[in-house]
């Protein structure tokens, strides 16, 4: 399952930033960020539950960019 | 600006005078200068302090604030106040530069796809119309579309004629007229008259939330130089920060030990420029952004591209395949020459075979009774008989007339010219005496030879034309164009097998690209290194397969594609190569303590201010546009 999320984030290493720590994240198949139109596209593991695994996601970036902000969770 | 902008100016300004107003004083003893010089560095830098030091915490410790950081605390350590507040200063302002920028890109390319309806209408049993929300609005069911509204569901008119205008969708400014029994497509502006349609998709599968769905998602999938530079920022942070403390404390240890005096404050100093220097916001930034545009750009002459990753590759394109029908040519026939003998009009040449043809639905026989342009009186044919594979004869006006191929002249026992033209040839004979002959062709779309000659300027080597049209009508078509090679006569299945031919002898760096109308190349669109659709309006498989989408079918918006793409990487490499060029020129001054904290300054923000600068130069393409028409 794929699902597209606002999110927002001041620089564009920032993102980068924001994009690995999300694939760490152990329900997440694959992320990608992109700072051009502040959004993040998700692609959930099989069996994931979105809405945990966003909360996992968020943790996750939060520590490495304090300022970012994920949407619509 | 947005608040958060705002704040960041009002900080930037007040820590500005604030320093001025220090420097102007009569100066301090050292203890109170420095806390006087700390209250605009805080005002300005406090952000960046603490994320260096939450970075620090969470183990991210090598980020852009933490080498600020480290060389402006490091410059107070060593008494230089103002190049400290002033590198904290210059940096907010590149920051707030970069953001603003950003932000104004974002904004002027989500205008120019500004093509999301927010509502539609939908007539009440009083006769009052109802906004409904386009999501609920079920397939089948009647909406209204006001002059002035936007199209917002894919579906047929029912009641109504007017003016559509496209431009958001095509960038083609001509408005298109449409009438009852029409397909409209979603996102076009009805312009003239009240419109009645019967959605035939639903909102989430029309084509407005395809067009949406694909720009928005296009920077996911990342060109090379993108990637790049994520991974090269990633060990050139730390790569930079152990450099510096190399650089701070290896040569004076040296020196002493070689009796020498260590000079450890300069050397500090150069390692705290080294720092200021290294940073590498300029990359980082502006090579999305030059994408960004890039692709931003496009999808405003309605090039749709799915992402960064194709902007390059079509910029590296050597060979591009087109598949004739529906590319090149418009797919329609047309008759395109008349030729009937001495003693026959023209005029009654084409009126006996439309009268003639009038019956039958064929391609060919609609082609002649367009040719003929009058209204058939049908009363006048009779005794009609089709003859597969040959051709139809029937009574017109009580004389009988045959039109068909060579085959049925000869059944007729009438000789006919040896015609060379390229096309299909309907002959004529009337009352048993050949009458002459009708040439019937698919027309060459008429910027066609225009777009091959744009491909070649933009610097492709080969153009290559596919059809399962017979030779000599591919010959002409070839010819009339100028295009290096032509395969005629190829079945579906034989052009997927030229494709994998014409990619094992391109050259290696180059790439091909096959443009194909969307209808049955979806395995072609995909096998080639970049697969373009054209007249993709309306085509879900096309937008499906295609790597990228034109939206009209004008086959020179391939040129201006490409020449985009090559624009976006031309600044793209202009981007890594001044800013690793100066950044590397003043690392190495600085590490010989040539370069001066300033130095350091403009290395940093002028570098990125000048790079973001160029890299929104992609988002503008009129002049572009414009080359492209010459």
């Amino acid at each position: 399952m794929k699902k597209t999320y606002k999110i927002e984030v001041d620089c564009a290493n920032c993102a980068a930033k924001m994009e690995d720590a999300a694939n760490t994240v152990s329900g997440v198949a694959k992320a990608t960020v992109s700072f051009m139109t502040q959004k993040m596209n998700v692609e959930f593991a099989e069996g994931a539950d979105p809405k945990a695994t966003m909360q996992e996601v968020l943790t996750a970036c939060k520590k490495v960019e304090d300022d970012c902000e994920i949407f619509g969770i | 600006m947005n608040k958060k902008q705002k704040k960041m100016l009002k900080q930037i300004i007040a820590a500005v005078i604030l320093v001025a107003i220090l420097k102007l004083l009569p100066s301090f003893p050292t203890p109170v200068e420095l806390v006087l010089y700390y209250i605009p560095y805080l005002v300005v830098g406090w952000d960046v302090l603490r994320k260096a030091i939450k970075g620090i915490k969470n183990r991210q410790p090598f980020d852009e604030c933490f080498l600020m950081a480290v060389a402006t605390v490091g410059a107070f350590a060593l008494g230089d106040y103002v190049e400290g507040c002033a590198v904290i200063i210059f940096y907010q302002i590149g920051e707030l530069f970069q953001s603003v920028a950003v932000g104004k890109s974002r904004q002027s390319i989500s205008s120019l796809m500004d093509i999301r309806p927010d509502y539609a209408n939908i007539e009440g049993e009083d006769g009052k119309l109802e906004q409904v929300d386009p999501d609920e609005v079920e397939i089948g069911t009647t909406i209204v579309v006001q002059p002035g509204e936007r199209i917002p569901i894919d579906g047929v008119i029912l009641e109504g004629a007017s003016a559509l205008n496209t431009a958001a969708l095509t960038g083609e400014s001509l408005p298109r007229d449409v009438k009852a029994g029409d397909e409209v497509i979603s996102g076009c502006v009805n312009v003239t008259g009240l419109l009645k349609i019967q959605t035939t998709k639903e909102f989430g599968e029309s084509t407005v939330s395809k067009i949406l769905d694909l720009v928005e998602n296009s920077s996911m999938k990342k060109a090379r130089a993108e990637n790049f530079i994520t991974r090269f920022a990633r060990v050139y942070t730390p790569a930079v920060c152990y450099g510096a403390l190399a650089l701070a404390f290896l040569p004076p240890i040296v020196l002493l030990l070689m009796g020498q005096p260590a000079r450890f404050g300069d050397w500090i100093y150069r390692a705290l420029t080294f720092l200021v220097i290294s940073c590498p916001c300029a990359l980082v930034i502006s090579i999305p952004l030059s994408f960004f545009g890039g692709i931003g750009g496009a999808s405003a002459c309605g090039i749709l591209v799915k992402g960064s990753t194709y902007l390059e590759e079509l910029a590296r394109t050597g060979v591009v395949v087109f598949d004739k029908t529906g590319t090149l040519t418009q797919g329609t026939f047309k008759v395109t020459g008349i030729y009937p003998t001495e003693g026959t009009s023209q005029d009654a040449l084409v009126e006996a075979a439309a009268l003639t043809e009038s019956w039958s639905k064929h391609p060919i026989s609609l082609s002649v009774k367009a040719a003929y342009g009058k209204e058939i009186d049908q009363s006048r044919v009779t005794d009609v008989e089709e003859l597969g594979g040959y051709g139809v004869t029937a009574k017109v006006d009580g004389k009988a007339v045959a039109c068909g191929n060579a085959r049925l002249m000869a059944k007729l026992r009438l000789t006919v010219p040896a015609v060379t033209e390229a096309g299909t040839i309907v002959h004529v004979a009337i009352d048993g005496k050949y009458a002459g002959y009708l040439l019937i062709a698919d027309v060459v779309k008429p910027h066609s030879a225009q777009a091959i000659k744009g491909l070649k300027q933009a610097g492709v080597r080969k153009t290559v034309m596919l059809t399962g049209d017979a030779e000599p009508v591919a010959k002409a078509v070839s010819a009339e164009l100028g295009l290096d090679e032509y395969h005629a006569g190829l079945l579906p299945g034989d052009k997927v097998d030229q494709i994998e031919k014409l990619l094992a002898s391109k050259q290696p760096k180059e790439n091909l690209a096959f443009v194909g109308d969307g209808v049955n190349d979806a395995p072609v669109l995909s096998r080639a290194d970049i697969g373009i659709a054209m007249g993709a309006l309306g085509s879900d498989a096309a937008i499906e397969a295609a790597d990228v989408v034109l939206m009209d079918d004008d086959p020179a918006k391939i040129a201006l594609a490409m020449r985009i793409a090559r624009r976006t990487n031309g600044i793209v490499y202009q981007n890594i190569v001044f800013a690793l060029g100066v950044k590397g020129i003043c690392l190495i001054l600085g590490a010989l303590g040539i370069a001066s904290m300033w130095t350091a300054i403009f290395a940093d923000v002028g570098v990125m201010i000048i790079a973001v600068l160029n890299a929104t130069r992609a988002l503008y393409i009129k002049d572009l546009a414009k080359k492209n028409e010459a």
